[in-house]
């Protein structure tokens, strides 16, 4: 459905206003995040390689790293999807109070997302485990690999965090601010969207990296 | 604009998807401590995408949308999987 | 039947009415409307591409005799490095969607503008920031890169030449390309006017809609490809450095997976000018229509799989390579389609040879010659012997010069009546074609002999023997490059001097021909209803005038 309205301004130039496409703005968010899955994608493809040619140095190297709170981590993200699907929910039911809310608490759980990767990579280096490292260096080449593949995986994919939770903040704003609202959410429904990839690339980067056992 | 009053997911569908998946997570965890030699990877990937599948359809409504999603992520991921078997390919008869 | 306006040159033009408060510079730098957006492109697209072509005749030069003439081998390596970046990134790939798409895809949908207007004027400054980080590179110390444009591990990652910066800029040069395609699908499917199915769409719609989905799927691979580049450079993680277990022939596998449907990015937006201008100049409909669609979405999915015959020699397995040989022949399938088809269109025809079709023509013929160079390519055997020579240098110029770039002056003087207004010198239009062809031919056909005989590629020197073909080539490269200047000279007069142009100078029936020259700010002033096949001449009596 196209809605067109023309005003013409003193100087005699035309303004169109935008016209509204919610359908089309959905379309524009889910082919921005398939250029995202060939993102990720290529690297996994790269993974897949490595560990294809050096499955036992990945096993090894796999060990070191801590399952627990990986899996926590992955508790945490896919609890955050859950909390971004209730909070446009509730915007659409016009429970604006409860969206707010779970859009905060998305944010949190993310923040103790960052927080615990935080400390796994500063555990990490404490053990003198970084890209160049001599430590890592002396390693097997396969385990070089794992732990440069897991540096840059996950690195990558907390940079995406890291943009979901501004995008999410502006949403919060933006509701709060009044500019989205239950007749006009697509914007949080994209972010939505946003954020349900980040928790997707998450729920594979996790079984590939802590539970090779 | 369109109104998608009858396409609303409810908070309970949400809770108890997220319970399932928490419920994989548990699984997989589990799965990983048992050893299963080659089918390890392999059950760690479906259960992944099962996960995948619920986050999907039921977080990102691709199941209560217009169809032409479906076809849209059906080609990307299929366009996906060929690269990944196409480069395969290589590695395996070298 | 189209309900439109009749004669409109009285009216105001996009030029004089803008999409937001501004006027002068403001209003076209802030300009939300498509079309100024594609001007805008098309001035700096033009820009770098005679850049591009001083760089080639430079190269070009120093090749005139063996022996070092103008510059030594470190200076060739930049150049034929930058002359690859900036034709490849700056000029093809961006070019037609870029301009034309961007000009004509709204147009002859029916719609007023794309889906996202101020993305896509986003997607025009990503490409200015893109240009000028590659242009910056140039100049900063270490040197300009001299990897080639395939920037190949491990060279790309031990040489101190300005790599990460200008492999920087072209993965910026990548989100402007994605984000033009995914504007462009999602136009395509919600911005169609009222009986505009999509059987009912123009064939050069179909060529950018499958275009776009190439834009959009394939281009984040070279994007991840380019940083993890930068990322070894920087922190040296190993991923493709063989000392710590990498693989370069990964890095190769990445590269190509982008790079060769790249290509069709290049190709399948022409192929749609094609589709448009051979109609209108045989004054018949295109033969076989749903066929030339299909086509081109076959061209965009099987353009997936057959990368791997860019590194044939590269070490790849054997089962590898004959699987994507049999898949570089399959995909010669499609385009043979659209050839015939063509063909098909121009049989019984009423031909006008004006100076778009003659560019079509030329095509033909050079197009013809890099598709067929590509089969001896795409031959295992055949492959091992050229190599790394100079047939791959002549084969795809063929095919990305002869085929998509002569397209892109064919696309120019058939849609330059519409887009500026006015009408060029059309007995100068004709020369050039034949000037072009002729110093085209000059400048490479004598590559494939040379090739054959062995000379490699990015090479500054070489053995006395080539000396008379790369005589040849040079004196072709001044011909072309002269005709190339040629052209734009008279352009650009046209653009001050010229003859206003009608709304339908040539007899075009899709719909951008039914509104005036240059069109109305928002496209159309009612949206028309289609009720007609995109190429129906019987429309044509009512609407052509001379």
């Amino acid at each position: 459905m196209i809605n067109h309205q023309e005003t013409i301004t003193n100087s005699g130039n035309v303004n169109l206003d935008v016209h509204r496409d919610d359908i089309g703005a959905k379309m524009g968010m889910w082919l921005f995040l398939f250029t995202e899955v060939l993102l990720f994608g290529g690297m996994f493809l790269v993974y897949a390689v490595y560990r294809y040619k050096y499955p036992d140095q990945f096993h090894l190297a796999a060990m070191e790293l801590n399952t627990n709170i990986g899996t926590l981590n992955t508790i945490i993200l896919l609890t955050s999807s859950l909390t971004v699907a209730i909070s446009i929910s509730a915007l659409q039911k016009g429970s604006r109070v409860i969206s707010l809310i779970m859009l905060s608490a998305t944010l949190i759980l993310a923040i103790m997302f960052l927080v615990n990767k935080y400390f796994e990579w500063t555990t990490k280096f404490e053990h003198g485990i970084f890209p160049g490292s001599k430590e890592l260096l002396n390693k097997p080449n396969g385990q070089i690999l794992f732990f440069g593949l897991y540096f840059v995986m996950t690195g990558l994919h907390a940079l995406h965090v890291i943009i979901g939770m501004v995008v999410l903040t502006f949403m919060l704003v933006f509701i709060v601010k009044k500019s989205v609202t239950s007749d006009n959410c697509i914007k949080l429904e994209n972010s939505g969207l946003y954020w349900h990839l980040v928790d997707l690339i998450w729920i594979f980067l996790f079984p590939l990296f802590y539970l090779i056992q | 604009m369109t109104k998608k009053e009858n396409h609303h997911i409810g908070y309970l569908t949400y809770i108890l998807v997220w319970l399932t998946l928490i419920a994989f997570t548990a699984l997989t965890v589990t799965v990983a401590g048992i050893s299963l030699g080659k089918y390890t990877l392999f059950i760690a990937l479906l259960i992944a995408a099962i996960k995948s599948a619920l986050v999907i359809n039921i977080f990102m409504h691709i199941k209560l949308d217009e169809p032409i999603f479906k076809v849209f992520l059906g080609l990307s991921g299929f366009t996906l999987i060929v690269i990944f078997v196409l480069t395969f390919v290589d590695y395996i008869y070298r | 039947m189209a309900n439109e306006i009749s004669d409109t040159t009285m009216e105001k033009s996009f030029y004089q009415v803008s999409t937001n408060k501004y006027n002068g510079i403001l209003s076209w730098l802030l300009t939300k409307d498509h079309k100024r957006i594609a001007i805008m492109y098309f001035i700096t697209i033009m820009f770098f591409f005679l850049v591009g072509v001083i760089l080639g005749v430079l190269m070009r030069l120093e090749l005139l005799s063996p022996g070092h003439k103008l510059m030594g081998a470190q200076a060739y390596n930049s150049l034929f490095t930058l002359h690859g970046v900036i034709m490849i990134f700056l000029f093809i790939i961006p070019g037609m969607p870029a301009i034309f798409g961007n000009f004509f895809l709204p147009i002859q949908i029916g719609a007023r503008d794309v889906a996202f207007p101020r993305l896509n004027l986003l997607s025009y400054y990503i490409y200015v920031v893109g240009a000028i980080l590659a242009l910056v590179s140039l100049f900063l110390p270490g040197g300009p890169i001299d990897t080639g444009w395939t920037f190949y591990i491990p060279y790309s990652v031990r040489t101190t030449s300005n790599v990460s910066l200008t492999i920087f800029a072209a993965f910026i040069l990548g989100f402007s390309s994605i984000l033009t395609g995914i504007n462009f699908i999602t136009t395509t499917h919600r911005l169609r006017a009222p009986g505009i199915t999509f059987f009912k769409m123009p064939l050069f719609v179909w060529a950018t809609y499958a275009t776009a989905w190439i834009q959009v799927i394939a281009t984040p691979v070279i994007g991840i490809t380019i940083l993890l580049v930068i990322i070894e450079r920087f922190f040296g993680v190993g991923i493709f450095d063989p000392a710590l277990g990498g693989d370069p022939i990964l890095y190769e596998h990445m590269f190509w997976i982008y790079s060769h449907p790249a290509v069709y990015i290049m190709i399948l937006p022409p192929m749609g000018v094609i589709s448009e201008i051979i109609p209108t100049f045989c004054r018949r409909t295109i033969f076989g229509y749903k066929a030339i669609a299909m086509s081109s979405l076959a061209i965009a999915f099987i353009g997936y799989l057959v990368w791997g015959h860019h590194m044939f020699t590269s070490g790849q397995s054997d089962t590898a390579r004959w699987i994507f040989s049999l898949l570089t022949f399959l995909v010669a399938l499609p385009s043979g389609v659209k050839i015939f088809n063509w063909v098909a269109t121009m049989y019984k025809g009423s031909i006008d040879p004006q100076p778009p079709f003659l560019w079509v023509m030329s095509f033909i013929f050079l197009f013809s010659i890099g598709g067929l160079t590509g089969l001896v390519l795409g031959a295992l055997g055949l492959n091992v012997h050229v190599h790394g020579t100079y047939f791959v240098v002549a084969h795809f110029h063929y095919v990305m010069f002869g085929g998509a770039g002569t397209i892109f002056f064919a696309a120019i003087h058939y849609w330059f009546p519409k887009m500026f207004g006015r009408m060029y010198n059309i007995k100068f239009a004709r020369i050039s074609v034949l000037l072009f062809f002729i110093g085209f031919n000059l400048l490479y056909f004598p590559k494939f002999i040379m090739g054959y005989m062995g000379m490699p590629r990015r090479y500054f020197d070489y053995l006395p023997i080539f000396t008379p073909y790369q005589r040849v080539s040079t004196f072709g490269s001044w011909i072309l490059a002269g005709t190339i200047f040629f052209i734009i000279g008279y352009l650009i007069h046209a653009l001050f001097k010229g003859e206003k142009a009608k709304s339908n100078p040539w007899g075009g029936v899709t719909l951008e021909w039914h509104i005036s020259s240059p069109p109305p700010m928002e496209n159309f002033y009612v949206i028309p209803t289609i009720t007609h096949d995109p190429y129906d001449f019987s429309q044509l009596k009512e609407m052509k005038n001379d």
